[in-house]
């Protein structure tokens, strides 16, 4: 069998039924293998960071690993910036290259680039394919590392005589890599240390990131907050892990996070963090950040423990299992759900004046349309059951803030590289993975310029997608750091040229639609919602509006500008 | 709190660019290398890395833990954590070795047991083994002779066996 062919049935085999891919001269023998299936669809895109970044979309939304397909040199740097977004994110993805033929490698032969150099710290794992008979083994150890342990991209170079080689396709049904071994079963004596900390506690909090998601842990975090009464608060990866309009959820936590999150984190004693890393968006000033909590960490990924803040008691394991483990000892141990209500009600009174100290709020104005209104009234109209898309900037944080995550997997947003034209090639991903669902992506007018070329992909495969921009004119997350930080000095944070964003979408054959006035937005939500094609609707908000709360950088959490 | 000096001996799959992923882990997470050897060991699909470096223990914590992550390390030991392990470093060096200084060389030589390994009329190549400290000491002792080019191997290190095992 040739390697190309080994490409696509190694595919195959993995259950991969959709990948995202852009031909081009070291790749061609792949591609003439994808025209003879029928059984993995191939979505051509007009950029390949719009593949990259698709897979990604695909993976984040089903839980499966996303494929993308890219040439040599300019193809597989073009998707350089969709694998550093998956990485910072944990997400399982695998990346094909075309390379030129081994003989070439290391002559600056046309469309070469090192690509496994350029993407080393960028993927969990790389390989050069250098020998068509290890091929098999290469593309099964890709995917067996992309999904396993702490997720994340792998990458497999593919020199074009390699694709053209013929030899044994003989692929591994299972693999194991001596070098290789994620610990998913946490060690039982730190989860009775964890145990005795929350049993003892006074003002826990839990706190849960990316991980739940991609372990699949959101019903046993559930079970536990509830059966221990414990609030719960989320960092931007961990939205929709727990359900967002269950009376435990204080929401996000963070720079942007809530008012009432921050204070319940700052003042807590125990602080039980599970499947998420310490980021700085999320700690602010680290010496100040949860400064009298004992801190209990579950992460599969050692390196994430100890890395940002000191921690009491250490887990390394599956965030799924180990709370598997931590459900199974409380019930052994059989405190009832009324001594931790008990326990914890004069705490709980005191989050509860928090919250109606200062509850997510924002100023009503006649002449401009609110961005957190649209929000509200999205979830609404939707009640959590979409899948909701984001760009980077004041649109990723409000949609954070207003929107109510109810399920994992709802929200697919670039939270470590904070990704500006993610959303919308990530939106198209994640129709295709899920072909009866709403998929929305929520879009400025800054972020939605720099991917909007896949408004052809989208097209071409009828996804009905809903493209909201939330239009002020500025690129509005810098323009608010220079208003609160720079004494206003407008650096370069608005755009001259505009383009007619309901012109654009005609152009590619799809809806547009504006609104400039608050009584539009209800109808027009409602309308769009209900139509079986794509459409952009171009929201002119109030151009200088903000995100708040907001931690200023290197603050402590306590710390928030409030309005 | 304090720094440390931190001997690693790192197991690693001898394919290519796993030294890079190394050297890239330190480079990328602004971690320091002192030195660094790389040879194979008695299985051929291994290579053995020993690496110095330096930090805090929260530092020295995350450099393993690193390093452990990579998907081709197989095996991190802090050889200088118990504190009993013996190092060597081996060092040549080609010294001026005029008439009127030859007799001081020798006596050098004989006092550290080091070997001439290559003469010529005007120079000699001093092979210098053991520990960091004896290696400095020679230097120092031969630098006012005149010390015209000198290479090192940096450290390797192996834990001693413990005794009542």
């Amino acid at each position: 069998m040739r390697g190309a062919k080994m490409v696509v049935e190694a595919l195959k085999r993995e259950g991969v039924e959709v990948i995202f891919g852009y031909p081009g001269g070291a790749v061609i023998d792949i591609y003439d293998e994808l025209y003879k299936t029928d059984e993995v669809r191939h979505v051509l895109v007009r950029h390949e960071q719009g593949a990259a970044h698709a897979a990604d979309g695909f993976a984040r939304s089903t839980g499966k690993v996303g494929v993308a397909l890219a040439t040599s040199g300019p193809g597989a740097t073009n998707t350089v910036t969709g694998i550093a977004t998956a990485y910072m994110d944990s997400i399982p993805m695998v990346v094909l290259t075309g390379q030129v033929p081994t003989k070439l490698i290391g002559n600056d032969a046309f469309q070469e680039v090192d690509t496994t150099g350029v993407t080393r710290p960028i993927t969990k794992h790389n390989f050069l394919v250098k020998r068509v008979e290890d091929l098999p083994r290469i593309l099964k150890a890709a995917f067996h590392i992309a999904r396993t342990g702490r997720p994340g991209p792998v990458l497999v170079d593919l020199p074009k005589d390699v694709q053209q080689a013929k030899g044994e396709f003989d692929y591994p049904e299972e693999i194991q890599l001596r070098s290789y071994n994620p610990t998913y079963e946490p060690h039982l004596k730190q989860i009775e240390r964890a145990y005795q900390l929350l049993e003892k506690a006074e003002r826990p909090v839990f706190l849960i990131g990316g991980g739940v998601i991609s372990s699949g842990a959101s019903e046993e975090v559930r079970e536990l907050a509830e059966r221990l009464n414990l609030p719960v608060t989320m960092t931007l990866m961990g939205l929709g892990g727990f359900p967002g309009d269950h009376d435990q959820s204080l929401g996000m936590l963070g720079m942007h996070g809530t008012y009432f999150a921050n204070m319940a984190v700052a003042n807590s004693d125990v602080l039980l963090a599970v499947g998420a890393r310490f980021d700085d968006r999320v700690t602010g000033r680290v010496d100040a950040f949860a400064p009298s909590a004992k801190i209990i960490h579950i992460d599969i990924d050692p390196t994430s423990i100890q890395k940002n803040v000191k921690v009491d008691v250490p887990i390394v394991g599956d965030c799924k299992r180990s709370l598997e483990r931590l459900l199974e000892l409380i019930k052994a141990v059989g405190k009832p759900k009324k001594y931790f209500k008990e326990r914890y009600k004069d705490w709980w009174d005191q989050i509860d004046i928090w919250r109606k100290r200062y509850p997510l709020s924002y100023k009503e104005d006649p002449n401009y349309i609110k961005p957190q209104y649209v929000l509200e009234k999205l979830y609404e109209l939707t009640q959590g059951n979409a899948i909701i898309c984001t760009e980077v900037g004041q649109n990723q944080m409000w949609t954070a803030q207003f929107y109510k995550f109810k399920y994992p997997r709802t929200l697919i947003s670039s939270g470590g590289l904070g990704t500006m034209g993610f959303g919308f090639p990530a939106s198209i991903g994640a129709q295709m993975g899920n072909p009866g669902k709403l998929v929305i992506d929520i879009a400025g007018d800054g972020s939605i310029q720099m991917n909007i070329q896949e408004l052809a992909t989208a097209m071409d495969q009828r996804l009905p997608i809903k493209i909201i921009i939330l239009n002020n004119g500025f690129l509005g997350m810098v323009r608010q750091w220079q208003e609160l930080f720079y004494e206003k000095r407008y650096s370069a944070v608005k755009f001259t040229t505009i383009p007619d964003f309901v012109k654009i979408a005609e152009a590619y054959g799809a809806m547009g639609i504006r609104i400039t006035k608050t009584q539009e937005v209800e109808p027009t939500l409602k309308q769009i919602l209900s139509m079986d094609k794509l459409v952009i609707l171009d929201v002119i908000i109030s151009p200088e509006e903000g995100v708040f709360p907001m931690v200023p950088a290197g603050k402590a959490t306590t710390e928030m500008i409030l309005v | 709190m304090s720094e440390r000096k931190c001997t690693l001996s790192v197991l690693v799959e001898n394919t290519p660019g796993t030294l890079a992923r190394v050297a890239g882990l330190f480079s990328g997470r602004g971690f320091n290398i002192d030195s660094l050897c790389v040879a194979e060991t008695l299985d051929p699909t291994l290579s053995h890395l020993t690496l110095v470096t330096r930090g805090d223990d929260q530092i020295i914590e995350q450099i393993i833990k690193q390093l452990r992550r990579l998907v081709d390390v197989y095996k991190v030991v802090d050889v200088t954590e118990e504190g009993d392990y013996v190092e060597r470093e081996m060092a040549l060096i080609k010294v001026r070795a005029e008439k009127e200084n030859r007799e001081e060389i020798f006596r050098i030589c004989e006092i550290f047991r080091l070997k001439i390994v290559d003469v010529t009329p005007r120079t000699y190549v001093i092979e210098v083994t053991g520990d960091k400290n004896k290696l400095e000491a020679v230097i120092e002792l031969l630098q006012p002779i005149g010390i015209k080019e000198i290479v090192r191997t940096g450290t390797i290190a192996m834990k001693r066996e413990k005794k009542n095992a």
